[in-house]
Formats: structure tokens, sequence, C-alpha cells
């Protein structure tokens, strides 16, 4: 954008931890939520007259649910181990955007009111009064926080900020301090089914023309079918999938692999979004909610199996969640995991020889891999230990010629998280996704300048966006993300026969 | 009976209560809150055994500390490495009669020299504070205080050596608490220096950061298998929104 404000950091050649900078971004929050969004999700309009009781009962109710919050506040030792892990603080050096100086706002205010030496020696032990002040600045930092995880993996303890943030975000919803991006979205795939706000006529158009746009390149008709009863297999993708670049390429290549492997499936418009932005606001309920739109359309449409798309946070909830959310899911073919990723699903047909790749396809193509944080770090696929990371690897080298991975230090579990995730990815924000993309770009402009590398495939509908969205403030060009069911469909063999 | 020996005597109860009554209070409270949701990182185990390994791997080595920060971990290892063995060497103290391996010349050296290790990491920790500016910024008067706790306790343990207290008489103490046949402290200022920071520390720990080492073990993150496709995880509270479902 034209009228940007800052600065976009520049690259270094080597990572360096930046000095740490009091109040770098401050500046920066989301905008806040209305009532339209607001009531659908049972939050209030506006801050609520008694709010600071409300949020201390809140933050009460939480800690007895939840044994992460409660530990977590407990144990930080202030070690420092995870003050340099954030891609937030490594781009925009405030020190709130250090995992723990993050925590702090929170357990800070935990420790006046729910421990004895924060009640009597609040300095002693830095524990702080819940002010405006303090709400302002949970409401700037907790938006400041991808929930992507990174901090947890090097945290003696395993301490996750993502579930400080979580709560913090909760206690807020709960005295009316939401955030607009997030609870319009929850709110809109309550009433519609997906993030976008797209209709069953919409979307059917969509698919339609996508399988025009198929069989002109392929000369095959690839099917792309919505609300098909007693199809096999019931594919739940990201709505950003339908249309926006380069998510829609991954759906055409879902469409090949599954049409080439013969297995019957189908779209739902009932649940026609993958993302399930009820785990952003930290909201059980809401998150329980929408998943429940998943178990719904099975049901309904009398599917046997459930395939979800290229989608991180999506997958995180879909594999880590989905059964406690929305389980058991005895009504499903057992012989399959429930539910899986794409990526297991043509990687195992690429095991047992179904998928034939002509990988020239993708030789105007130098490839690299952007592991998602949730797929990473809240995820597996496979059933194998670090499947997550081998897995779309190794479907990428089935169907790309030019592979190289960017540092050790930036992928598998320690990857970066791209800078929108976590219900960032609003423009509102652009300041922060900007800077919190630093660290991946860093690596990539490594990997672009040791190899040559020209595109980065990813398997999160977020990163996609971000990506594209981010790459010119980098000097790249928006169209070098890819998706990577993308490359599987450049490269797939296809049958000329119907199946 | 001295008053010396009436106070740190009567002293010691009440530390040890708050310590063992505190830390049981503590486990009982994170065994009782429920984790509702899987969300172990990698590399999550799949089965209990592979947690147990896991969580082993954490206390024994500090494996995630290792990966995040090499001087914090060497400066934290060191610190609780001679912690443990100054504890096997200070076991002398409580046991009667006194332990086969307590006893070994090698146990009761490497308690000693283990002190000096101890201050070499504890410093190290102390100068990090200070001098790196990410933890200078997180830290609170109480995170020095608690450094400046635990060098005193060592010093003092140190400078016993030094100044010939009689070690047999402070046995001699603490098995008259353990079996309620009290019998005298000397009185001898180092050595009551150095329990009165150590009954400090005994009362602190259940209500400060010092429960990060029950809050390992009760850390989601890292003691929970990876089976979340395979086995439904519900906790109570959630079972109540079941009725969401139509």
């Amino acid at each position: 954008m034209a009228n940007d404000k800052f600065e976009t950091p520049a690259i270094k050649e080597y990572p360096l931890i930046p000095k740490l900078q009091q109040d770098a971004s401050v500046h920066i929050a989301p905008f806040k939520s209305k009532e339209e969004f607001q009531s659908p999700l049972g939050y209030p309009s506006e801050l609520v007259d008694d709010w600071k009781e409300k949020a201390i009962d809140k933050m009460g109710e939480l800690l007895g649910k939840y044994r992460s919050l409660r530990v977590y506040l407990d144990s930080c030792i202030q070690c420092g181990a995870c003050t340099d892990k954030c891609h937030y603080y490594l781009g925009t050096k405030d020190p709130n955007n250090m995992p723990v100086g993050r925590q702090n706002l929170f357990r800070n205010v935990y420790k006046r009111y729910f421990t004895l030496p924060g009640k009597f020696f609040p300095k002693l032990v830095g524990a702080t009064d819940l002010t405006k002040e303090v709400l302002d600045e949970w409401y700037t930092y907790y938006h400041q926080c991808s929930q992507c995880r990174r901090c947890a993996v090097f945290c003696p303890i395993g301490i996750d900020t993502a579930e400080i943030s979580m709560a913090a975000r909760e206690v807020m919803d709960s005295i009316g301090v939401g955030q607009k991006y997030c609870n319009e979205i929850i709110a809109k795939v309550n009433k519609i089914g997906n993030n976008l706000g797209l209709p069953e006529p919409a979307l059917e158009d969509t698919l339609e023309g996508l399988e025009e746009d198929v069989k002109d390149e392929t000369g095959i008709d690839v099917k792309y079918p919505v609300d098909v009863k007693d199809a096999e297999v019931l594919l739940i993708t990201p709505s950003a999938d339908f249309f926006a670049e380069p998510h829609v390429d991954g759906l055409i290549g879902y469409g090949k692999v599954l049409h080439q492997a013969g297995i019957s499936w189908t779209l739902s418009s009932h649940a026609s979004e993958a993302a399930n932005f009820g785990m952003f606001i930290g909201s059980y309920q809401n998150m329980k909610k929408l998943a429940l739109r998943i178990r719904e359309a099975a049901l309904d449409l009398n599917v046997k199996r459930i395939i979800f798309g290229e989608c991180g946070h999506a997958w995180r909830v879909a594999y880590s969640f989905l059964n406690t959310l929305a389980g058991p899911f005895d009504f499903l073919d057992p012989k399959y995991p429930i539910p899986q990723h794409i990526c297991e699903v043509t990687h195992d047909l690429i095991q047992k020889n179904v998928l034939k790749f002509d990988k020239s396809a993708n030789d105007d193509m130098t490839l690299t891999y952007h592991d998602s944080c949730n797929v990473a770090r809240a995820s597996n696929m496979g059933g194998i230990l670090g499947g997550q990371f081998s897995i779309p690897r190794d479907i990428i080298r089935s169907s790309v010629n030019k592979f190289y991975d960017m540092d050790d230090e930036s992928i598998n579990e320690k990857t970066y998280c791209c800078g929108g995730g976590g219900g960032l990815l609003t423009d509102d924000l652009i300041e922060l996704r900007v800077k919190g993309a630093l660290p991946r770009m860093e690596a990539l402009k490594r990997v672009i300048d040791e190899h040559s590398v020209t595109h980065m495939a990813a398997i999160c509908a977020i990163c996609k966006s971000q990506f594209s969205k981010v790459f010119q403030y980098y000097g790249l060009e928006l169209d070098q993300i890819v998706s990577l069911h993308q490359l599987v469909g450049n490269a797939l063999i296809m049958n000329k026969k119907e199946v | 009976m001295s008053f010396v020996t009436i106070l740190y005597g009567t002293l010691f109860y009440f530390a040890a209560a708050v310590l063992f009554i505190g830390l049981a209070y503590r486990i009982y409270e994170y065994a009782k809150i429920p984790a509702p949701l899987k969300i172990p990182t990698p590399p999550a185990p799949k089965t209990k055994t592979g947690v147990a390994v896991r969580i082993f791997r954490e206390v024994v080595f500090f494996e995630s500390l290792f990966s995040a920060t090499k001087w914090t971990w060497l400066f934290s290892w060191l610190f609780h490495f001679a912690l443990l063995l100054a504890l096997f060497r200070h076991l002398k103290y409580f046991t009667d009669p006194v332990w086969a391996f307590v006893s070994l010349e090698i146990i009761q050296a490497a308690g000693h020299y283990g002190a000096y290790i101890m201050l070499f990491g504890l410093f190290g920790l102390f100068a990090r504070r200070i001098f790196v500016d990410r933890v200078r910024y997180i830290s609170s008067p109480s995170d020095y205080l608690m450094l400046i706790l635990i060098i005193g306790i060592a010093l003092s343990g140190l400078m016993m050596k030094w100044f010939q207290t009689d070690v047999l008489a402070v046995r001699q103490f603490f098995l008259g608490l353990m079996y309620f046949e009290w019998s005298e402290l000397p009185a001898d200022a180092v050595l009551l220096v150095h329990l009165f920071l150590v009954i400090l520390l005994m009362i602190i720990f259940p209500y400060s950061k010092l429960l990060h080492a029950p809050g390992l073990f009760f850390s989601p993150t890292r003691n929970q298998t990876d089976t979340s496709r395979e086995d439904r995880h519900i906790s109570d509270w959630a079972r109540k929104l079941e009725s969401m479902k139509e």
C-alpha cells in the first residue's frame, strides 16, 4: 500500500537478535468488534460497567478450566530462553512481543489477584492492578501474537504463550472488548457456512467455473462437486480455496488427485469452511459450535471419510480437537484416520503407485517449503513421528525436480509463523504482518541467493494469503507463493478414461 | 534448651509444614484442573512410556532449554546439578544410620566442590539478568532476590567448611527434630545464617516461580500423548456442552 507509514525491516545476511525498543509496536492494534459481531457470539457489545470484576471472575473461571493456563502462569522462571524466539519480537523489537513479556501482561494481573505474594508484595514480584491501561495493553499485545507456539518448543517448562493469549482474548470478549476480524468471521460461518460469506449458489457457480478451467487445461472432466449425498469423502477446505490465488490451484490439485484415485467426494455448503476461528479467540464453545457443522454435514451427506484441505489452523483443530469437539465419529469408516489431511491421502496414493508424476511440468520452478506453524507444532500426519514435516516434503519431491529446504532453525518444529496467523490476517494489522514476516523472509532470501529458489510452497490458507501480500514489501512477487497441491496438480499424469 | 534451638526448631517445623503441605496442595490443584484439549508440542510421543522418557529428558538434561540458549542452559544445568550433589551430601544430616552411598568419600567431596559449581552457575544466571537487555527487561526484584537467596545459602554453606562448624551437633539437631527428641543447635553465626536462608527458601517455594519444579510434570505441551484421532479426549466440564449436538 502506498500510504504505509512504516518501514519494512531490512533483511540481514545473518539473523541477529535485535536490541529491545520499548513501545516499538504499541501503536498497532486491530479494529475493535461491534455489536453486530459481538451479540451473535454471546458477548457484550461494548466494555461493560463492572468490567474489572467481570474480568477477574472470568480469569478465575478459566484458571479452573484449563490446567495449561494455571500451570503456565505459576511456572515461568523468567529465564529468558524464549525472549528471542517470537517472529513479532524479531520484527518489531518491542519487548512486549517477547513471549515472556507478552505472558507477563496477563501473569502480573494473575499474581495481583490470585497469589499471596502478589496481594501482599505486588512491587516485589511485579504484580499489577488491572487498570484500563493494562486492558489496552492486553488488547494490543494479545493481538500481536499469532499463537504459533514457537516459544513453547524452546521453553524448558513447555509454557505455551498461545494458551495465555487465547485466555486473554476470551477474558476480553467476555467484558465486551472483542476483535472485529475474528468475531465477524465467526458470525459469518454460523450464518452462511464459511469465512468469506460465500452463499451456496455462488459456491456452485465458482466450482462449475473451476471444472471448465480444468477441462480446458487437461481435456478431462474432473468434478468439483458440492452437497452430493453418499459420496465416499467429505472434503473440508478453507473457503479461500474457492477463489483466492494461489489457494484455488491447490483445490484444483485435490480434485485431480481424488479423480485419478477414483475416490468419490463432495464439498458441503453447510460446512464450506475448514478454518475454525473459535480457537483464535480461545472460546471452546464457539470452536465446538463451528466444529459441529462438520459433523452435521458428514451425517447429512452420509459420507464415509472426512478429508481436510490445506489449512494450518484448520488442521490443528481437525487433528487435535475435532474428535474432542464433535466426536465420536463412529459413523465413519474406521479404516481411515478421522479426519485425514489431503497430504496424507496424496502421500498414501503415491506410496501405492496410484499416482504418477511428470516432474518436468514444474521445471519452471525451484521450490522451498514453508512449514505452517499449526501443522508443524500442533498436529501430525501419517501417525509417524515428524510425519507432518516429512509427508509434505515427500510429496513435493515426488512432483518437482528442484527442491531445497531453508535453514534448520526456521523449518520443522522450529518454523517461523508467516506473520498472519492467529486471527491477525487483516489489513488493519498490515504493519505487524510485514514486520512479523521478517524471520521467514530472511530464511527465504538465503535459499533464493544460495540455490536460486524461485517459489515457496505452503499448506495453509493464511500463510498463502499473508505471503502473497507481504512478499511485495520485501521485493518478491506475489505469485512466488504456491499451494502444495498446485505442484501435485501440475505434475500429476491424468488418465484420459473416465473413472 | 537454648532460645536459638527453640526458635530454629519451631521455624523448621513451620517451614517444613509450609513446604510439604503447600507443595502437596499445589500438586493437588494442578492434578484437579482438567486439560480439556490435546496440545502436545512436537516431537509428541504416542505412548505413556514415550511421555515418561520425554519428561525424563527434560528434567535431567533440560533438553528444550539446550535448544533455546546454550549459556542459560549451561548456567542453569550446572546450578541444578550441583544442587543435587549438595542434596546428596546433606542427606547425612537426615538419615540414621547414614545411607551407605551418602557416606562415600566421593559423594561428600562432590557435594563440597559442587558448591563452587553451583556458585558459578548462579553468578552466570545473575549476570544474564544484568547484562542481557531482554532478560533484564523481564526481571522483577524477586527474580534477583531469589538468586541472591540461593547464592547466600551456597556461600554460607561453604563458609562453614572454613569455620569448622560442629556438624555432628547439627546432625543431632535435625535427627532430634525428626524423631521429636530435640537436641541443642550450635549457636554458630554462619550456620544460623545458612539455616535461616534455607527456612526462607522452604517457605517461599509453594508461592513462587519455584513451582516450575512440579509445573514441568503437569505441563500439557510436554506430558500429553499424541493420540487425539485415536482416542476421544474430553474433560468433565466439556462433556456438559455435548448437548450442543442437535
